[in-house]
């Protein structure tokens, strides 16, 4: 079907012999129109000429003039109660313009993620009562010069009483750990208010487990990562007439850090005028919109121009990195390299606080078990808290360390049974019209094409039948069928959280809600200890239905104590317009 | 003590677009009186060409040369609202946002110019170049300037448009996950080679040979662009990059580039990419978002290079010659295995 053989000649931008890339215009060449005038064509930026000559404006070049400069006091301490702030040597010291404190944050609680609805404030500002990483800011210094404001940081006195800490993500899942974060006792995001993981089910692993020839496990981490943009993140902003507030950003989401700031401000949005657009890098590094809210906060408080910007060493080591995951993956194979169950247990750290881990989860769950059709799948995905950077989105977001993982396992097994690793892949590939894990038919795939394009040009030989696979056909099907029974269960159950939303406390505000009772998990850990086994909460139907079986999913009874939640449908951009409940 | 060649495969896909959906993106598309466009939006330009494809598209839509359209963002006082530049979804979002808008005003400006010929709106056409003429008769025509003027002084009729791109946001089953993701995907397949060093433990990764699936290339030398680059980040989160070198211990955390390592330029593999377009159906011209999965398929085949090298498997990232070298020595030295040596053709 697609004819590899006939290779185009390699041509790359602009025409240009370029041995290192080539468009591959016959493969899917009946899908596209290529009758564009300005589609597919490699024309010149529009901003070119500005980034080659160094005029594009960035924001750390909106130097007005009596600019001033904000540092900030941090936690030496991995956990800490903060007993007493003492700023009265540091008020005196040269060009010191204003001592900022958590009284002077309008709304000193905040998550990221508010503007999606999707989880409770849950990290000051400036700390106030506790910290829970090194590097958390409890005070801002603003002066009229960056060294000036180094050097009365240096004269802030706080009075830490240290607590204990914890570092590693399953360590703090177990009873007994320290609460990391105050909002979430049992150190893990509530999902739905009801689950302290989010749970993907869809057919019924552990049966399939036995009846598999290979059980093949596997553990793996990943480490934190940062961004690494070559500017750092930052704003400058200064007072506008009228009222209103100019903000200079390097945002990736300009109404997301408006928003932000509009909120923890409490400010509205029409007073609030941000300009970004030139950015020296992101990778997901500057959408936490830390610096915002902080700038325009010092310019309110002095009627200042303010810049606040992370020098690279806090970049690195207090701007949110790529957090750290741990996955467990356990497949059933048959001998003849058809994956038959997969089950996945992953540790997100989202480091102190939520920011964009809880959402990432979520990204996670929907794309697993990765670009294959398997016909049992299960994960618990927990987002973690422990004493370290809070990690933020980067490249890849939820999916990249699963894939590292997945792929690597992939090799693993390929090793296992003795076959060439892209025959594995393309046999297990999900193609058009097959059932995802998440319950939705596959569409537009690629992934087979994109094994066969690498296999010949690499000169890996692979089975014929490899070779005249095809993403459009033998797809569908039975493999477009729902399983006719998934197992379900209640590990995980979370109690003092209302149902309606991703996180919600049930009644009161983030700080002053009913601790809610965790199930601790049993984390998967290989060799040594088995996993724990979901008990399915009845048996399986033994005749599934003849034709187009009806998918059943078992409810699991309702728990003891809770009350019948009315189902919300989530308000994300609520904050944006200006309707957000408090 | 030798150096091993070894070769390792992987492949991925990546959903385009926040998942959930619920991320809109605005767009609006206006004529200024010589028939030049500009397009306000909000969306960040991060250096991955956010405005250049916009323009692109913008052109395409409205039916004028490139030259005739300026693309105005990330202002909030002028630009409408935008999610942000995440998560894939700028050219798929935005882009789509962006031809909504151009189709809008398109038909004002197609109006303007089937008054001034005296014909029906719906049997002309434009060329691209600047001008409007009547389907099957190019002789009669108008340039889309004088289409314009007339627009603005003589009919008192606005060219401009709205645009807006909102996948409606998915409900999560809290029992089964449950939920529609995203609407699309791209696609990845990459084999890396690298060099195993078993008496120091290094590895030189020294060639890259990708398939790109991406929708549609849009601009093509933009989307190389992303492709080059963000293998060579796939590159360094294999091998290099980590702001805690012994985690979960925070200890010896790196705070500038002396200490967070990365590959230098002499460190780069050569990059053999072929790019694929399968249109994404709902895609603006049929693109998908290229720049976050281009890095994902080369840590595992990193990963999975070494161990076709020396048969030591790694379970941690990133690959540190001290893990290589612990590797090396739980398994009694360097066991290649050579599962994708190429074949003589």
């Amino acid at each position: 079907m697609n004819d590899m053989s006939n290779m185009p000649a390699s041509k790359g931008i602009l025409g240009l012999q370029n041995p290192q890339i080539e468009f591959r215009k016959d493969l899917f060449a009946d899908e596209r129109d290529e009758n564009l005038n300005e589609i597919g064509k490699p024309v010149r930026r529009q901003d070119i000429e500005g980034h080659v000559t160094g005029r594009s404006p960035f924001y750390d070049d909106h130097l007005f003039e009596g600019l001033l400069h904000m540092r900030y006091v941090r936690s030496p301490h991995h956990h800490a109660r903060i007993r007493r702030i003492d700023t009265s040597a540091a008020q005196g010291m040269p060009g010191v313009v204003r001592i900022i404190t958590s009284d002077d944050v309008p709304a000193n609680m905040n998550t990221l993620l508010s503007l999606l609805d999707f989880g409770l404030d849950d990290e000051p500002v400036l700390s106030d009562k506790k910290v829970a990483y090194v590097g958390e800011p409890v005070v801002a210094v603003v002066a009229l010069t960056e060294a000036q404001a180094r050097a009365a940081v240096k004269a802030v006195q706080v009075d830490y009483e240290v607590l204990p800490h914890v570092l590693d993500p399953e360590e703090a899942l177990k009873p007994g750990a320290p609460t990391v974060c105050d909002v979430y006792p049992g150190n893990a995001f509530v999902y739905h208010g009801k689950y302290n993981h989010q749970k993907l089910r869809y057919g019924d692993v552990e049966t399939a487990l036995k009846s598999a020839d290979h059980v093949i496990e596997t553990r793996h981490q990943m480490s934190p990562i940062e961004q690494a943009p070559m500017e750092t993140c930052g704003a400058i902003a200064a007072p506008e007439q009228n009222g209103r507030y100019v903000c200079y950003s390097g945002t990736q989401g300009l109404f997301f850090s408006l928003g932000t700031a509009a909120k923890v401000l409490n400010m509205p949005s029409s007073r609030l005028h941000f300009i970004g657009g030139t950015v020296g890098g992101g990778f997901g590094g500057k959408v936490d919109s830390i610096h915002e809210p902080l700038a325009i906060l010092g310019t309110v408080l002095t009627g200042k121009p303010c810049k606040s910007q992370w020098d690279r060493e806090e970049e690195m080591q207090v701007g949110a990195p790529r957090g750290a995951e741990r996955w467990y993956i356990t497949d059933g194979v048959m001998n003849d390299g058809r994956i038959v169950a997969r089950k996945f247990t992953g540790y997100f750290d989202a480091g102190a606080y939520t920011r964009l881990t809880s959402y990432a989860v979520i990204k996670c769950v929907g794309h697993l078990p990765g670009p294959y059709t398997i016909p049992n799948v299960s994960a618990d995905v927990y987002c973690v808290y422990t004493n370290r950077t809070p990690a933020t989105a980067m490249r890849g977001f939820g999916v990249t360390g699963v894939d590292f993982s997945i792929e690597a396992h992939m090799d693993q097994i390929a090793d296992t049974l003795g076959m060439n690793p892209i025959d594995l892949r393309i046999l297990n590939a999900y193609r058009d019209g097959d059932m995802k894990a998440h319950r939705r038919t596959a569409k537009n795939c690629a992934f087979i094409e994109c094994c066969q394009v690498v296999a010949e040009k690499a000169g890996v030989t692979i089975k014929p039948e490899s070779k005249a696979a095809s993403s459009m056909k033998d797809g569908g099907g039975e493999r477009g069928q729902l399983p006719a029974f998934t197992a379900t269960d209640e590990n995980g159950r979370v109690e003092g959280f209302e149902g309606w939303s991703y996180a919600k406390k049930g009644g009161g505000s983030a700080t002053t809600g009913s601790v809610p009772s965790t199930t601790t998990p049993t984390p998967a850990s290989l060799p040594q200890t088995p996993q724990p086994i979901p008990q399915p909460a009845s048996p399986a139907p033994v005749t599934p239905a003849p034709q187009a079986p009806t998918p059943q999913v078992q409810s699991p009874s309702p728990a003891p104590t809770a009350s019948s939640p009315k189902r919300r449908p989530p308000t994300r951009f609520s904050s944006i317009s200006g309707f957000r409940r408090r | 003590m030798a150096i091993h060649t070894g070769r390792g495969f992987s492949a991925i896909n990546y959903p385009i677009g926040m998942n959930l959906g619920g991320d809109p993106s605005q767009a609006l598309v206006h004529s200024n009186p010589d028939g030049k466009f500009t397009v306000a939006l909000s969306a960040i330009d991060l250096g991955q060409g956010m405005k250049s494809v916009t323009r692109q598209i913008a052109a395409e839509t409205l039916g004028v040369p490139l030259a005739d359209v300026y693309v105005d963002t990330a202002d909030s006082d002028t630009g409408p609202h935008d999610m942000g530049s995440f998560a894939s979804r700028g050219t798929h979002r935005m882009g789509n946002a962006v031809i909504q808008a151009s189709l809008e005003a398109r038909s004002v400006m197609l109006e303007a110019a089937a008054e001034e010929l005296e014909v029906d709106p719906g049997d002309l056409m434009t060329d691209g170049q600047g001008n409007i003429h009547v389907k099957g008769a190019p002789s009669r025509s108008i340039t889309t300037m004088a289409a314009a003027q007339a627009a603005q002084f003589k009919q008192g009729r606005t060219i401009a448009g709205r645009g807006i791109f909102l996948i409606p946001l998915s409900e999560v089953d809290p029992d089964t996950g449950e939920m529609s993701p995203v609407t699309t995907f791209a696609h990845a397949a990459m084999l890396v080679e690298v060099e195993v060093d078993d008496e120091t433990g290094e590895v030189a990764i020294t060639d890259m040979q990708s398939a790109y699936e991406v929708g549609r290339a849009l601009n093509p030398g933009m989307v190389e662009q992303q492709l080059r680059g963000g293998a060579w980040m796939g590159m360094s989160h294999a091998a290099w990059e980590t702001t805690e070198p012994y985690y979960p211990q925070r200890e010896h955390g790196p705070v500038d580039f002396n200490s967070y390592l990365m590959p230098g330029p002499g460190d780069l593999a050569p990059h053999h990419i072929s790019v694929l377009e399968r249109p994404a159906p709902d895609g603006p011209y049929g693109g998908k978002g290229p720049g976050e999965m281009c890095a994902n398929p080369v840590l595992p085949a990193v990963v999975n290079a070494i161990y076709d090298a020396v048969g030591v498997r790694l379970y941690e990232l990133p690959v540190t010659p001290e893990k290589v070298l612990r590797g090396l020595q739980a398994n009694g030295g360097a066991k290649p295995r050579q599962n994708l040596a190429r074949q003589a053709v």
